[in-house]
């Protein structure tokens, strides 16, 4: 087990950046998830960490090791692919032993380790097999057998479960989780699904654009996104986003769309000058009342109930808002209703750079 | 709805009676050769376009193996396409790769390079190779013609290889050199083996092309015991006769080590020549 520091990485393709100077510290023994759109230079980070490719500029240190000219075998972590990577002509046994052969470790002691690692992942009795012979959750879980026999000092996973369908994909990820309480090695996950990220992590790290964009819990960047990118990419339906205008009244300003006035709240700390601003609200955070009551009016555009819970798409002023309820409602298309958002519950952004407008507290 | 029994059989026996006549007009002049082989001199004039001879008689294998340099060309030709094979078969294997798996410098004008060697006949180039090998003293020797055949098998079979490395994920010698495998470790472990049938196809198509070449086997070796047995084919025709008797038992002979060597590798060629064609 062993920490990860990645210090000023940049990658360029040719001409085409692809990571644009990345710091992340991973501490030892943390589950981290880099999270973000394809192509936002996540698995190019998470492949110069495996020493898959090199890197322009920057340098990676595990444990306090620079292994920026080390090769991948001398590395010492242990990665899961995408596509499990198996070797297709050798059995679960042989795949699972095959780098600690490699090692020259003593036959009895491989025994030992895959019997274990086999043990702890349900793969006593497929041993014999061929990976054809597997179907992919089994697949899945010899290549996470095949990282843990080593006991590596870190474990590197590439999108390991979007070959699954979604009841293995829920499965394997409470089963990484587990493996990863019981082992406690350092991981680093990636992964372009936010519910993995927001599930599996003690830190996300949001990227886009070859660039970090927010750093930490996942729950602080559900509630606290640093800019528009992390508030619309975290959280599942995503938050709103009300195109609106700021009047400043004293320290507060109120916000309207059109000429609907929205909520007032307390002033952030800088406004665009022509006082645009882009309001972000979860949808579970908005409030739904008959529209006999004080609120916002908005009109039902489109129902959906999912069983758990039911979204509701708004619209405000031609603005289309989704909402999301625990309560059953008997609602109609076009019907007029009320909304109610609370000020706490609003984040702004500035249109123009999406950075977030802070409110002081 | 399969239809009523006898419009059954008779589906079915278009069905067979189309191959048989494909097997036929195939398997046709391999049947002559066997059968021309196996008549006596008396008969073959008198009897040559009777579908089975009156008499059989291995005489003409006799005088083949017993009273001709045949062994010889045959031990040639043994020599010649084996290591021709085999020497082209891992060079090709070491360029596919690095065209499959690398990015480097060159590699654009290399490969049309070696797509223009395939575009024009050889018979241009015989004078100038000519030349050059009677000055480095490789003609009438074995290894100037398996220098030859090799140099005229890589570039298709590159291209052959490449295309067998581009079936395999790049993910499994990623997933060996992460395993602590070097990458030659991973080719010879992982790779290597996933491409066997692959490997098998390549080298059996050089086998055959080296084993049946006559043009630069014919010029560069004059002397019998530099010659291979499709030269040796034609000492058979003369410029007073062609003794048909002994020269097809000579092809008979020869068509022996394909055969073997096929057999051996049809396992693999069936999935080789296939491979990649469905998603697996």
């Amino acid at each position: 087990m062993a920490s990860i520091a990645i210090n000023g990485v940049r990658k360029d393709y040719g001409a085409v950046p692809v990571l644009k100077g990345v710091d992340l510290a991973i501490d030892s023994g943390e589950f981290v998830v880099l999270v973000g759109p394809s192509g936002c230079g996540k698995s190019t980070l998470l492949r110069i960490i495996a020493g898959l490719e090199d890197l322009s500029a920057g340098e990676i240190r595990i444990g306090d090791m620079r292994v920026n000219e080390l090769a991948p075998r001398d590395r010492d972590i242990a990665m899961v692919f995408q596509s499990y990577a198996l070797y297709p002509h050798m059995s679960v046994r042989d795949n699972m032993s095959y780098s600690l052969k490699l090692k020259r470790t003593p036959a009895e002691r491989i025994a030992e380790a895959v019997k274990r690692a086999g043990d702890k992942l349900g793969l006593e009795a497929l041993q014999d097999r061929k990976p054809r012979a597997l179907s992919g959750g089994q697949r899945q879980r010899v290549a996470m057998g095949r990282a843990i026999v080593r006991n590596p000092k870190a474990f590197l996973f590439d999108e390991p479960l979007s070959n699954l369908d979604a009841r293995l994909r829920e499965q394997m990820r409470f089963e990484i989780r587990k493996l990863h309480r019981d082992i406690g090695a350092t991981s680093v996950y990636v992964t372009h699904d936010q519910i993995e990220a927001m599930t599996m992590s003690d830190r996300i790290v949001a990227m886009n654009g070859g660039i970090i964009q927010q750093v930490g819990a996942p729950l602080e960047l559900y509630d606290n996104p640093a800019n528009i990118f992390v508030a619309g990419f975290i959280g599942s339906p995503a938050m709103n986003f009300i195109k609106a205008r700021a009047v400043r009244e004293d320290n507060r300003i109120a916000l309207y769309v059109g000429a609907t006035k929205l909520l007032g709240m307390p002033a952030p700390d800088r406004l665009p000058d022509n006082g645009e601003v882009i309001a972000g609200v979860r949808p579970e955070r908005i409030g739904l009342l008959p529209s006999s009551e004080a609120g916002v009016a908005a009109t039902v555009e489109l129902v959906e109930p999912t069983g758990v819970a039911t979204v509701v798409h708004a619209d405000i002023a031609g603005q289309q808002l989704k909402l999301f309820t625990t309560e059953r409602l008997q609602l109609d298309v076009h019907q007029p209703v009320s909304l109610t958002i609370r000020p706490a519950d609003v984040c702004l952004f500035d249109p123009i750079s999406g950075e977030r407008l802070r409110v002081p507290r | 709805m399969r239809g009523s029994f006898q419009t059954r059989t008779i589906k079915w026996s278009m069905h067979y009676g189309v191959l048989l006549v494909y097997v036929a007009v195939a398997l046709f002049p391999l049947y002559w050769l066997v059968k021309v082989s196996i008549t006596p001199d008396d008969i073959l004039y008198k009897q040559g376009t009777d579908l089975l001879p009156s008499k059989l008689s291995f005489e003409h294998y006799a005088t083949v193996i017993g009273k001709s340099d045949f062994l010889l060309f045959f031990r040639n030709s043994i020599i010649v396409s084996g290591i021709t094979a085999i020497a082209s078969t891992i060079l090709a294997m070491a360029s596919g790769y690095a065209f499959s798996r690398f990015a480097f410098k060159g590699k654009f004008w290399i490969v049309g390079l070696m797509l223009v060697t395939q575009m024009f006949p050889l018979v241009i180039v015989i004078t100038p190779i000519f030349s050059i090998f009677g000055t480095l003293g490789l003609t009438n020797s074995l290894t100037g013609l398996i220098i030859i055949y090799t140099a005229f098998n890589i570039p298709f079979a590159t291209f052959l290889m490449q295309s067998f490395f581009d079936g395999i994920p790049k993910d499994l010698e990623e997933a060996a050199m992460i395993d602590g495998a070097t990458r030659f470790k991973a080719f010879v472990q992982i790779i290597a083996p996933l491409t066997l049938p692959g490997i098998v196809a390549t080298a059996g198509f050089c086998f055959t092309g080296a084993w049946g070449e006559i043009l630069f086997a014919l010029l560069l070796n004059s002397s019998a015991s530099a010659s291979t047995f499709p030269v040796g084919l034609l000492l058979y025709s003369t410029r007073a006769t062609i003794e048909y008797g002994p020269m097809m038992a000579a092809g008979v002979l020869a068509l022996i080590p394909v055969c073997i060597f096929f057999f051996l590798i049809q396992r693999y060629l069936v999935q080789g020549l296939t491979a990649g064609a469905v998603k697996g």
